[in-house]
């Protein structure tokens, strides 16, 4: 999934209003973001799914619960790990890295 | 630790929590929504279908847009709102929250809680691959924040939830490629499920998804079908190339703050699980403790608003702004509405449940 998965047009929602857009950096790679959006669906739109792999499996883990309950999608933000990003807004130049384990 | 007084506390943003909140206001109390979300109308936002329903004056209108009107009218009101609020806890001393980072001790005269309820999930091969997402994620992603939790889906469950889901993926542009449902027959109403066959989505009966297969995230999906004796039947395995897997398999009601507090639980299976024992005012077992929503047991929308005007009036009442007799006068149209609501398809069972409910705390008062 490497192309946007924005949803520009909706038959019930309309047409999606532009929205001021920000940068966040996922690994060092620059992902575009609508401002105020939370982090994992800047991620999903860029087609990221994994946000954490657990510490002794290695299993990858994604969005599960999408209301800041499972803790599934929890990730390094500005270096300060187990930030739920499925709940927490993007911010300008935010910098988030997948997290493994305990972090 | 700090404490804060107020009169009226109300745990949930929702449709019961604001609804409580209106009628409370109206009838003259001073009241506070606590809610641990950034937004007001709890999962009222994600629901972009027409709501149904003969008594509620909501029918016809869209999840969304019953939420934007109820906080407008809670506001005017002069409801007070704290939102990225927890309530972690009911004690003797009060209602524990924490808000903006700090601890805080809410004195209250009277306590709403309509905390809602919680997604149930289920477990498969795969099932914790990037991907697998509940009902209210892929709702979230699509009808909020409009990115498509992916492209190629698979919904497990057939009940409103899981039915509604998936037609709002085909809206949103996704292809959903079957609903399954391990019992025999569908679970939600028949015209959602109409809705999404014409789309030509098969909805599989007796199957269950025997894996989701991917390296890193869902590249497949595996079904397969059960016998009259619930096991799997060899070789009727099919396969579809799916990248997501929307899970809709209930939902049971969020009853920590009460268990806490000590308010006497039944086991009612319709209604999601242990359920609070409450009168027809929506009093729980636990003097000024009021519940309401899917709290009380899982419902739809319109049985939570209606639960939360009672328990505001109700609440109101008990604090002295209505007399007993007001409080029953304005309370009568959504006791009413609630057995309308409770008489359809299903609801035998759901008027029982909540008969019994009433039935125990008659019990539990003597």
């Amino acid at each position: 999934m490497s192309q946007s998965m924005r949803i520009t047009d909706h038959p019930i929602l309309g047409a999606d209003e532009p929205k001021k857009k920000v940068t966040i950096y996922y690994e060092g790679t620059p992902i575009e973001a609508n401002e105020g959006e939370p982090i994992a669906i800047a991620l999903a739109n860029a087609g990221i799914r994994t946000l954490y792999v657990t510490e002794k499996m290695n299993k990858p883990r994604g969005i599960f619960c999408g209301q800041g309950r499972c803790g599934s999608c929890r990730m390094i933000v500005d270096g300060v790990p187990d930030v739920k990003t499925c709940s927490t807004p993007v911010k300008d130049g935010m910098r988030v890295q997948v997290q493994h384990g305990l972090a | 630790m700090k404490e804060l007084e107020r009169e009226i506390l109300i745990i949930g943003a929702g449709p019961a929590g604001i609804s409580a909140a209106i009628e409370a206001a109206k009838a003259g109390a001073k009241v506070t929504v606590a809610d641990e979300h950034d937004t007001i109308g709890g999962q009222l936002y994600k629901q972009i279908h027409k709501f149904f329903g003969a008594a509620d004056n909501h029918a016809g209108m869209r999840g969304f847009e019953i939420a934007r009107k109820l906080e407008q009218e809670a506001k005017e009101l002069g409801v007070e709102f704290w939102l990225n609020t927890v309530a972690y806890g009911i004690f003797k001393e009060g209602v524990g929250i924490v808000r903006d980072g700090d601890n805080f001790i809410v004195k209250a005269k009277k306590v709403i809680v309509a905390a809602g309820g919680i997604e149930n999930t289920t477990a498969f091969p795969g099932s914790t691959l990037p991907g697998v997402m509940l009902a209210g994620a892929a709702q979230t992603m699509t009808n909020i924040h409009r990115v498509l939790p992916g492209k190629r889906m698979v919904v497990v469950g057939s009940g409103n939830v899981g039915l509604i889901v998936a037609y709002q993926m085909l809206q949103a542009g996704a292809e959903v490629l079957a609903v399954v449902e391990r019992d025999d027959h569908i679970g939600g109403y028949g015209v959602h499920a109409e809705k999404i066959r014409t789309a030509g989505v098969p909805i599989l009966t007796d199957t269950i998804i025997k894996c989701a297969s991917g390296k890193t995230s869902v590249e497949g999906v595996t079904t397969v079908k059960l016998g009259a004796d619930g096991a799997e039947i060899a070789g009727s395995e099919q396969e579809f190339n799916a990248d997501t897997v929307i899970m809709a398999v209930g939902m049971a009601p969020l009853t920590e703050l009460l268990w806490n507090i000590g308010c006497r639980f039944e086991f009612i299976g319709e209604l999601g699980g242990y359920v609070p024992v409450h009168n027809e005012f929506m009093q729980t077992s636990v003097d000024g403790i009021y519940a309401a929503g899917d709290i009380t047991g899982v419902e739809e929308a319109s049985v939570a608003m209606e639960e939360g005007c009672i328990a505001g009036i109700a609440a109101a009442s008990a604090c002295g702004h209505i007399s007993a007799e007001e409080c029953s006068a304005r309370c009568a149209s959504h006791i009413d509405a609630l057995a309308v609501l409770e008489s359809g398809e299903y609801d035998g069972e759901r008027s029982a449940a909540r008969a019994k409910k009433l039935e125990l705390y008659k019990a539990s008062e003597k």
